[in-house]
């Protein structure tokens, strides 16, 4: 990635941190990385760490799986988590999550890396 | 005759890549041409090369071109470097390290839209049992064996709420087809509109159910025709999975939002009902080859419309819908055809 002002690690490089970008000209957030928002192109949006609180948008029980590495996890479940900060991510959760859940992330060992794994809030 | 081709668009391989494709091919088939390239819009692909197809013989760049499509995937290479190839439409990341596969892309999706419109995996099933009815009377086609809800429901679980018979298999297989400026035959069929829409390429920067890509191509495709649904007679629409075929006939108007499935159920979609729906079996039952797989919907459409699919003829193919999609419901691609006499 170019982001040379990039001064915070994130899951996708081994950190346990979910990191998004702030557009500091329109606001607008984005969770993939770039160097400029994609919205307004205003260069350098601001790196700001997520609290990993959220609501479960989707999910999807995966049970055949394409690599020796994946295929040791199943089942696991694929979820896209709103965030309370407003952009939405795809990660991990518990395999009875809803849509609608209340969620909160954790790290979790997957396939030889560390990704994001959503819980549910207990109330 | 193959000495007037002078236009060939190919699509892309995942078994045998090249970055000259259609090059490739003119040189083996001893063409060639004063256009070609390559194109790829995932599953899009076969209706992309149509449209352009379509564009370059109006604009005058070319008088035949030639649309072609084929892979052996499923001989080609195994089954999962086949499903690891193309889980590689995911983000690489931040999608494709949490092992995702395309059903799951697509599982994600069902599970939103089953969520918001109380669809069921029964009512997904439908979509399933239709096309392979469809495909018992196709000779080519990959499934001949009747299959039902209870089946499907009982098929082993690939990306839940898919199931394996929700999933188009992997095929081997191509399909081909010449678009001329000028009419060939005593019957033709002629592109009347088609237009696309792109508005993601990843399902995690998808927007809305409710601002999907097929609902603004259908709009700017009927508008450049100048036809409304209640105009059109067969349906060829992309199913890759069964909630694939449940979203695009909902969002492009061909069944009312969450009743697609009951409409199935009652016959609209069968061969002798209002509306027919890939009298060839779809993606799902005939198979899916790669580009060559959408591209059967075409094919199948071009028989249809020209009185040739024998068994399969439906009444009346005069006016038709085709739809693609590619990525996760990323691409698309919507398309009506005529009938000329």
């Amino acid at each position: 990635m170019s982001g040379s002002k990039q001064a915070l690690a994130d899951w996708t490089t081994g950190a346990e941190a979910i990191l998004y970008q702030s557009c500091a000209a329109c606001g607008s957030l984005q969770y993939f990385r770039r160097s400029f928002c994609a919205v307004c192109g205003a260069p350098d949006p601001v790196e700001k760490r997520a609290s990993g609180a959220g609501t479960v948008y989707a999910t999807s029980l995966v049970c055949r799986a394409a690599t020796p590495e994946t295929r040791a996890h199943i089942p696991y479940n694929i979820v896209l988590v709103d965030t309370i900060e407003g952009f939405r991510m795809m990660a991990h959760g518990d395999n009875d999550l809803s849509i609608g859940d209340k969620v909160t992330a954790r790290f979790a060992p997957f396939a030889g890396r560390l990704v994001p794994y959503f819980e549910k809030v207990r109330s | 005759m193959r000495g007037e081709i002078d236009g060939v668009l190919c699509g892309y391989s995942t078994v045998a890549p090249h970055i000259m494709l259609a090059t490739v091919f003119a040189e083996h088939f001893g063409i060639r041409p004063a256009y070609a390239h390559a194109v790829q819009v995932g599953g899009a692909t076969g209706l992309a090369m149509t449209m352009l197809a379509h564009h370059l013989v109006e604009a005058g760049v070319a008088k035949h071109v030639l649309v072609v499509g084929g892979e052996n995937r499923l001989t080609g290479q195994s089954r999962d470097a086949s499903i690891l190839a193309l889980a590689q439409v995911g983000h690489a990341d931040y999608e494709v390290p949490l092992g995702p596969t395309i059903p799951a892309y697509y599982g994600l999706v069902a599970s939103r839209y089953m969520h918001e419109y109380g669809v069921t995996q029964e009512d997904l099933a439908e979509f399933a049992v239709l096309m392979r009815s469809h495909a018992l009377t196709h000779p080519g086609a990959q499934f001949h064996e009747a299959i039902t809800v209870a089946d499907v429901m009982a098929s082993k679980p690939v990306a839940l709420p898919l199931k394996l018979l929700d999933c188009c298999p992997v095929s081997d297989g191509g399909a081909a087809f010449v678009v001329s400026r000028e009419r060939t035959g005593e019957v033709g069929v002629r592109v009347r509109g088609c237009a696309q829409a792109h508005t993601h390429q990843h399902v995690t920067a998808a927007p809305a159910l409710s601002e999907l890509g097929a609902e603004i191509a259908i709009a700017r495709a009927k508008k450049a025709a100048g036809v409304a649904i209640s105009d059109v007679r067969y349906a060829a629409v992309y199913d890759s999975f069964t909630i694939t075929l449940a979203i695009l006939l909902e969002d492009l108007g061909l069944a009312g939002r969450g009743e697609a499935a009951a409409w199935v159920r009652s016959g609209y979609f069968s061969r002798d009902g209002e509306m027919p729906l890939n009298t060839h079996g779809g993606l799902l039952s005939y198979g899916h080859c790669g580009v060559g797989g959408a591209m059967a919907h075409l094919v199948e459409t071009h028989l249809q419309m020209t009185g040739r699919a024998g068994n399969r003829q439906v009444r009346d193919a005069s006016i038709a819908l085709l739809h693609g999609d590619g990525g996760v419901l990323s691409s698309h691609v919507s398309m009506f055809l005529e009938r000329m006499r």
